[in-house]
């Protein structure tokens, strides 16, 4: 077969036909950027999974000292009724000595802006790779400043759950709370 | 050629055609306007909330609904709060953090309870057949909407049949006759009557009323996302078509020199 | 890969130079889309590749998303698809582009076969490129198959059992390979696992057959509606701009009558049953398989033997593969075949008859019908072809493409 050459806006007024060409082509693009949101967008939570973004955990059965761990979104939530002396030992800690400064009562505040700093509640996941850190057991390992301790790569947490000693970056994460009643927390 | 797409036209008309001839071979169906019917279609709230009401208070004592959770509801206009009133009121089986069984009040995100704790146990206590779930049933009858509201309305008490009918059907008088049904005697008593619920929102309620109410509720919890396929539609075909005519301008610019 | 036309490309820019250098892909696409020489008097019919093509990769990509929210195990798998349909962010559009997508899809591909036995496109040098097309047409129905029985409705698991069970017709073995086929000995749990595997890998099986037929077309460039050989520049034009444009819309056009389906009737192609979830012990009073499958349901079933059913249902696939040496004629549009061009129709409509008996349940007059039928598709194939083929007198062909298409006596 032999070879045919190109006709490159040869026929018609080429301004026209320019026109023509950019529009369909921007339109299609449009077309083609739209159709691919709902399939990105299928990939995003479901509407059962988000009924379940939040939880109410009755804490009135937490006596002072203890702690129990829930699952919130897939995750160990601790929520630690923190003995007087705990407290104490958190507000004391000088902020510059904090590798992710942070007030201790910055970290009991719940989303109604109240403060109960006897509830600490953190997400249980260490912020260096993701392990749970133990501490939130009586009887756990609980480091040297009497919080949490990751076995994985020895990272240290005080009574507010900050990140004193080891390689995690960041303190432990405090998820959105608040309290509807002195014994009801809904997390999330 | 135009010969030639006329008789794929038809052809695949004919197919269309041979694909729905299969069925609808019953009793003629009672024709309803539907608000949801159509490109243009929406449920009617206040007729899904009353036909939610009739669900509620007739059908769930037998019918599960296994697919829709309370907090559906908030589709059909209902506020946060009022599903979550709406759920508490019920008890669902749970297993307790020491493993036992326990019940707890529903949460939005539970779905429905179900009547029987599972088919076996609804076979048994309704003579032996399951009364079927109502999450997809408006799509899973031929006739849908149609159908159903046919069904409701269509019971023949057994001293008005005819003695042909009698005979016909091997009708008793403990069995319950159905003009659309197939077969026409069903397991299902007559569910409806006037009066059987007391709407809230003080419509009367005829048994034509309340069939028509529960229908549209079950053709929403058949279909809850319908209205948002519609509004996707229209934009979807409105925007092809204008591209369609775009594209036809090219292609004709691009074959001028060729013709 | 294909004809040597044209010149190798020069590319200005210097990374696809670099890569085209060695990786000649660039070139490639140049030389097969862009300056490819292909007739210059196509018709809308020479539009349904391109559109099978799309339809193939939004089954794909649909079916991958899908995939990602479905559970295939009996016990969840239908509420698995519901919880798609209700839950899951543009769930019910991923579904209902699928499942009415494969019904486009196969309208496409059986336009697309009409298309190439009308014009002859199947005859020399031609016949590995329709042979590929019919291998794309098996692996499609298998596809479709197992895929109606993912959402586990009654007809999914009705279809399946009734299916399946015709591999029982086989003697001696028969029996054995349907207990393998199950993984069991019923339909069930593995069955849809398997089912499921299947389902997500021959697609791309028909993606690489697809590519091969087109390798196979761009040997001999594509047919078209004359049937005769281009015989210069004057009969072909590039396939950029000309035939991208004009399938185009071909493919707009073709997406738009599918998204009335997808958008305002998406279960007008369904059947109601299957929102009913499977019942192993309860067969719905008439299993009719997808509408796409009707005519080889009815040709199954109007044998009153089990075992020459099933033959007669594959052997009218098996005589597709035939085709190209069932017919005897010299030209090979149907435009220059004065008889055999009317017999085309009558195969058409036969085919639809045999949709019909399908569709409908094996009783009364459909069951002759049904018959005649079958008999008459065979008949077509085995008999007509090769027969008409030697004693009809073909029109005269014209001279050139070019010459036909500037007399406008082209069809």
């Amino acid at each position: 077969m032999a070879s045919s050459s190109i006709p490159a806006g040869v026929h018609g007024d080429p301004t026209r036909r320019d026109f023509l060409m950019v529009a369909t082509g921007a339109l299609a693009a449009v077309g083609g950027i739209a159709t691919a949101w709902p399939f990105i967008n299928n990939l995003n939570p479901a509407a059962d999974t988000l009924a379940l973004s939040s939880i109410e955990v009755n804490v009135q059965a937490i006596a002072v000292g203890q702690a129990v761990t829930v699952k919130w979104r897939g995750k160990p939530v601790f929520i630690r009724h923190r003995t007087p002396e705990e407290i104490k030992q958190a507000e004391a800690v000088k902020l510059a000595e904090l590798p992710d400064p942070q007030t201790d009562n910055a970290r009991v505040t719940d989303t109604a802006k109240k403060v109960r700093p006897e509830w600490l509640i953190v997400i249980g996941v260490c912020t260096h790779l993701g392990c749970v850190p133990l501490g939130n057991k009586s009887g756990d390992p609980r480091g040297e400043f009497g919080g949490y301790f990751c076995p994985c790569h020895g990272s240290q947490y005080d009574t507010s759950g900050r990140i004193r000693r080891g390689p995690a970056p960041k303190n432990l994460e405090v998820p959105e709370y608040v309290f509807s009643s002195d014994t009801l927390v809904k997390i999330g | 050629m135009r010969r030639i797409l006329v008789s794929g036209a038809l052809a695949l008309a004919a197919l269309g055609l041979g694909a729905v001839a299969v069925a609808a071979e019953h009793t003629e169906l009672k024709h309803q306007h539907w608000h949801f019917k159509g490109p243009f279609g929406t449920y009617d709230r206040a007729a899904a909330q009353r036909g939610f009401q009739v669900y509620k208070d007739v059908c769930a004592a037998c019918h599960s609904l296994n697919l829709v959770a309370y907090r559906n509801l908030i589709d059909l206009g209902l506020t946060e709060a009022q599903v979550k009133g709406i759920a508490a009121e019920i008890t669902v089986p749970d297993i307790g953090d020491d493993g036992s069984a326990i019940e707890r009040p529903a949460r939005p995100s539970d779905r429905f309870k179900k009547p029987f704790p599972n088919e076996l146990a609804a076979a048994a206590a309704n003579g032996g057949k399951a009364p079927p779930d109502l999450s997809v049933i408006v799509k899973a009858r031929e006739g849908g909407p149609d159908y159903l509201y046919s069904l409701l309305t269509s019971y023949v008490p057994f001293d008005k049949l005819t003695p042909e009918q009698i005979k016909e059907f091997n009708v008793t008088k403990d069995d319950n006759f159905n003009l659309v049904f197939p077969g026409h005697r069903i397991a299902m008593p007559p569910p409806l009557a006037d009066d059987k619920v007391q709407y809230t929102d003080g419509t009367k309620a005829t048994l034509d009323q309340e069939a028509r109410d529960v229908v549209e509720f079950l053709a929403w919890a058949s279909e809850p996302h319908l209205e948002a396929r519609n509004r996707t539609g229209i934009r979807v075909i409105l925007f092809m078509l204008a591209l369609a005519g775009l594209m036809y301008a090219v292609k004709r610019q691009v074959w001028a020199d060729k013709h | 890969m294909a004809s040597s036309h044209g010149a190798p490309p020069v590319f200005n820019n210097k990374v696809i130079a670099w890569i085209d250098h060695r990786l000649p892909i660039f070139s490639y696409l140049e030389k097969e889309y862009h300056t490819f020489p292909t007739p210059r008097n196509f018709n809308y019919f020479w539009n349904f590749g391109a559109i099978a093509t799309v339809m193939l990769v939004l089954m794909i990509v649909t079916g991958i998303v899908l995939a990602t929210n479905y559970t295939p195990h009996v016990l969840m798998a239908f509420d698995s698809v519901e919880r798609i349909d209700r839950d899951v962010p543009s769930g019910w559009l991923m579904r209902d582009l699928h499942m009415n997508g494969a019904s486009f899809f196969f309208i496409a591909v059986y336009i697309h076969i009409f298309r190439g036995m009308y014009y002859g496109s199947y005859k020399a040098p031609r016949e590995l490129l329709w042979l590929l097309g019919v291998v794309i047409f098996l692996l499609m129905m298998a596809t479709a198959f197992m895929g109606y029985v993912l959402p586990w409705g009654q007809m999914s698991f009705w279809g399946a059992t009734v299916i399946t069970n015709l591999f029982s017709a086989i003697p001696v073995v028969g029996d054995s390979i349907v207990t393998w086929l199950w993984g069991g000995f019923a339909i069930d749990n593995p069955t849809l696992n398997r089912f499921f595997a299947l389902h997500y890998l021959l697609p791309f099986v028909i993606v690489g057959v697809v590519g091969l037929h087109v390798v196979a077309l761009h040997v001999h460039g594509s047919n078209n509606p004359l049937g005769i050989d281009p015989k210069g520049p004057q009969d072909t034009v590039p396939f950029h701009p000309y035939y991208t444009m004009k399938d185009g819309f071909g493919v707009i056009v073709f997406l738009i009558v599918y998204s009335v389906f997808v958008f305002f009737m998406p279960d007008f192609l369904g059947h109601p049953d299957n929102y009913t979830p499977a019942n192993p012990l309860v067969t719905p009073e008439h299993i009719v398989p997808e509408w796409y499958f009707l005519p080889f349901y009815a040709i199954l079933r109007a044998i009153p033997d089990k075992l020459g059913g099933v033959i007669c249902m594959f052997g009218a696939i098996a005589v597709l593969f035939l085709l190209p040496w069932l017919d005897t004629s010299r030209v090979r549009s149907c435009v220059f075949r004065p008889i055999y061009k009317w017999f085309m129709f009558v195969l058409v409509i036969d085919v639809i008859v045999l949709g019909y008996c399908g569709a409908n349940p094996p009783e009364g007059y459909f069951v002759p019908l049904a018959r005649v039928a079958t008999l008459y598709y065979f008949f077509h194939f085995l008999l007509l072809l090769p027969i008409l083929g030697k004693i009809e007198r073909p029109l005269p062909l014209p001279p050139s493409i070019a010459d036909a298409v500037l007399n406008k006596k082209a069809v």
